[in-house]
């Protein structure tokens, strides 16, 4: 036990390292731009990997929530005039009161079938955003107003690396002590066998919908995040796509593993920059690099990676 | 068990630092930025964008450059996603400082991206059609392609000449086709249009007889537009001919301005009538056309270069191309905020959209003489004479 709380605080320091020293060798603001883009989106794959990684339960309609998020701090200002960020906890609270009501039913699903209904959410949550054109400017998106924090306007890369950065530290610290609560405990029995987590008394529907509800907080609140540093939302953001991507985020980083989505995260957002060195091959390079971590790391990068380590120690 | 935990995370640090370097700047070219949805589901708009910018910084550079000095083009794929075509605005400004934009397929990731260019007091010349990239005018951005509402009135004027003042709308819900029945139920009273009937599809919709046969159920219409883009709009006319309603005159939008439009509605489209940029119509405009020339050379540079037909939005990357350059040469000058001066007052520049002339208060600088009324006869598209 002691071996673990160590672990976890190990995690979480060398995390606020990272993100403490990296402004010392980032030479422009786009790389803190760039930065930022891996915190928002770790912190969405940290909550899906609670779900999918911890709790052993899919979802392909994952952005719907992060879109949520997002669409509640534009929206919310812009129409309803609330406080932007009162906005971002209005958002969080719908997105869990969605996943609590869409989720009951639908958790009942397995395998194919719940991936199926979650894709049907996802769509569902996209085809509103983009058809309500008056509330929500329609497909070519809206512009968020800035997030103003007791009188501090927060806008800027370097101000959103912060900010972000702490939302990530958070975010990451939240995952990492659910892991070890009776309710972690309960995620992982599911995650292995559902009948036998029954049968030793686990409840097995409120858990999984409980799994469910965290990871849309996550989405959302990550989906607000970017919302105020872009300052301005479309669709896309509650799209498939973006469902698919947080979902490969998760598996390519390794699922169940917390830093497995960090690391997951920042391969997905800084190879697509890295790789326009080669122009048109550009996409043909991205889908090789994750096909062969794929088949080389079949566990995700850092279940692999670590596992190999612990091997050539033994050995 | 530390060790490991150690390992974990460095490895997470590694992998966001590694491989953004890029190389120091030359310091005898002018670096121009463009990012575009080269693929994606835009990549019909982007990918002729993308060839036409090469073709032309090459050719520029072939005789000499601009002020003696070498164009290097920085071009980014955002794969349509606005998301990225923000974060590589940020890269353009940041990290290889260009001078100036042209870019931004779509509304979407251009809003995204402008921003950023307004905050670093660099020009960006989009290539986005709806209206909101420059109502309100920014300071340091334009835009090269007509707009939504510029094309309903060229429709609403047809109309008026032809003493027709109700109509209906079918409209697809995709971004194109939203944005343009908002302008165009925003402009119709001006020019007396009563809209008697609103429907709308969806743009993967495989059938629209339904709407169609309301409209024509309504009293007193007596003429269709449909604001719609890709092959929604193609459907549409092949039902309408379906359902017997070409004695309604029909009119489609710029949006569906190419030839596998004709090609899908096939004998349907007969009599169809659209606003259309002069490039479609090249070799059919009269010798005293002053877009002639541009336009003719430019379908020829083109297609001899990359073996496909043109189309107007590589057109609208041409004429980006060409204003910034025209600016860059008046300001003599690589200075981002004496470039953006000369932009807007850019005047009597000839491009394939139409002859541009823009004023501190219009950052298009295009008026409703750069579309044509065409119809479709014989399976080509004709131009309509003034007056009928």
């Amino acid at each position: 036990m002691g071996a673990l709380t160590n672990q976890r605080f190990l995690i979480l320091a060398v995390l606020a390292v990272v993100i403490a020293v990296l402004p010392f060798v980032f030479p422009s603001s786009y790389y803190f731009r760039v930065a930022s883009l891996v915190w928002v989106s770790a912190l969405a794959a940290i909550g899906l990997n609670i779900l999918m990684g911890q709790a052993g339960q899919v979802s392909l309609g994952h952005a719907a929530f992060f879109g949520i998020g997002a669409y509640a701090v534009a929206i919310g200002p812009a129409h309803l005039g609330i406080p932007p960020w009162a906005a971002l906890l209005i958002g969080a609270a719908l997105s869990a009161v969605l996943a609590y009501l869409v989720g009951r039913p639908i958790l009942r699903l397995k395998g194919h079938y719940l991936a199926i209904a979650t894709l049907g959410l996802g769509v569902l949550v996209a085809l509103v955003i983009s058809t309500e054109s008056g509330w929500t400017g329609g497909p070519d998106g809206m512009p968020v107003e800035r997030l103003i924090l007791f009188g501090w306007r927060v806008s800027g890369s370097y101000t959103w690396y912060w900010v972000t950065g702490a939302l990530l530290l958070v975010g990451t610290w939240i995952a990492l002590n659910l892991d070890e609560t009776p309710t972690g405990r309960a995620f992982r029995a599911l995650h292995d066998s559902e009948v036998a987590a029954q049968v030793v008394g686990v409840d097995v529907a409120r858990f999984k919908l409980q799994a469910f509800v965290i990871a849309a907080v996550y989405a959302s609140i990550a989906g607000s995040a970017l919302a105020f540093m872009n300052g301005f939302i479309n669709p896309d953001q509650a799209g498939f796509l973006h469902s698919v991507e947080l979902v490969t985020i998760v598996v390519l980083g390794g699922l169940g593993s917390i830093v497995g989505s960090i690391v997951g995260a920042a391969v997905l957002v800084t190879l697509p920059q890295a790789l326009t060195i080669f122009h048109e091959y550009e996409h043909l390079m991205l889908g090789l690099i994750i096909i062969v971590s794929m088949i080389f790391m079949r566990n995700g990068i850092v279940p692999s990676v670590s596992g190999l380590f612990l091997r050539r120690a033994r050995s | 068990m530390q060790t490991k935990a150690t390992l974990k995370t460095l490895l997470a640090a590694s992998v966001v630092g590694f491989g953004l370097s890029q190389a120091a700047l030359a310091q005898e070219t002018i670096k121009i930025g463009s990012v575009l949805s080269v693929t994606g589901p835009s990549s019909f708009l982007g990918e002729p964008e993308d060839k036409t910018l090469r073709i032309y910084v090459d050719k520029i550079n072939a005789t000499g450059g601009v002020n003696g000095k070498k164009i290097e083009l920085v071009i980014y794929d955002d794969g349509g996603d606005a998301n990225k075509a923000r974060t590589f605005a940020t890269r353009l400004i940041e990290d290889d400082e260009v001078i100036a934009m042209v870019g931004g397929t779509t509304t979407g990731s251009t809003m995204a991206m402008i921003p950023v260019f307004e905050d670093a007091k660099v020009p960006f010349i989009s290539l986005a059609g709806a209206i909101e990239v420059i109502d309100p005018v920014r300071k340091f951005v334009f835009k090269t392609p007509h707009t939504d509402k510029m094309a309903c009135e060229k429709i609403f004027e047809d109309l008026k000449k032809r003493n027709l003042t109700k109509i209906g709308l079918i409209s697809g819900t995709d971004g194109f086709g939203a944005s343009m029945r908002a302008q165009c139920v925003k402009v119709a009273p001006n020019y007396g249009m009563q809209i008697v009937a609103d429907e709308n599809y969806g743009p993967r919709d495989s059938d629209m007889t339904a709407q169609l046969t309301k409209i024509k159920n309504t009293a007193g219409v007596q003429a269709v537009v449909n604001p719609g883009f890709g092959q929604g709009p193609a459907i549409v006319t092949r039902n309408y001919a379906q359902l017997g309603m070409n004695s309604i005159p029909f009119y489609q939008s710029h949006g569906v301005a190419s030839k596998s439009f004709i090609d899908l509605a096939g004998a349907a489209a007969e009599g169809v009538r659209l606003p259309a940029a002069a490039l479609l119509v090249g070799d059919k405009l009269p010798e005293s056309d002053p877009q002639k020339k541009v336009v003719t050379e430019y379908k020829q540079t083109y297609e001899s270069a990359t073996k496909q037909p043109v189309s107007t939005f590589g057109g609208h990357a041409y004429d980006g191309l060409f204003i910034l350059v025209e600016a860059m040469k008046r300001a003599n000058s690589t200075d981002s905020e004496k470039i953006r001066d000369e932009i807007e007052k850019t005047k009597g520049f000839v491009g394939t959209g139409g002859i541009v002339n823009m004023s501190a208060t219009d950052h298009l600088g295009l008026d409703l003489s750069a579309f044509r009324m065409l119809e479709i006869k014989g399976g080509d598209w004709n131009l309509v004479a003034s007056g009928s």
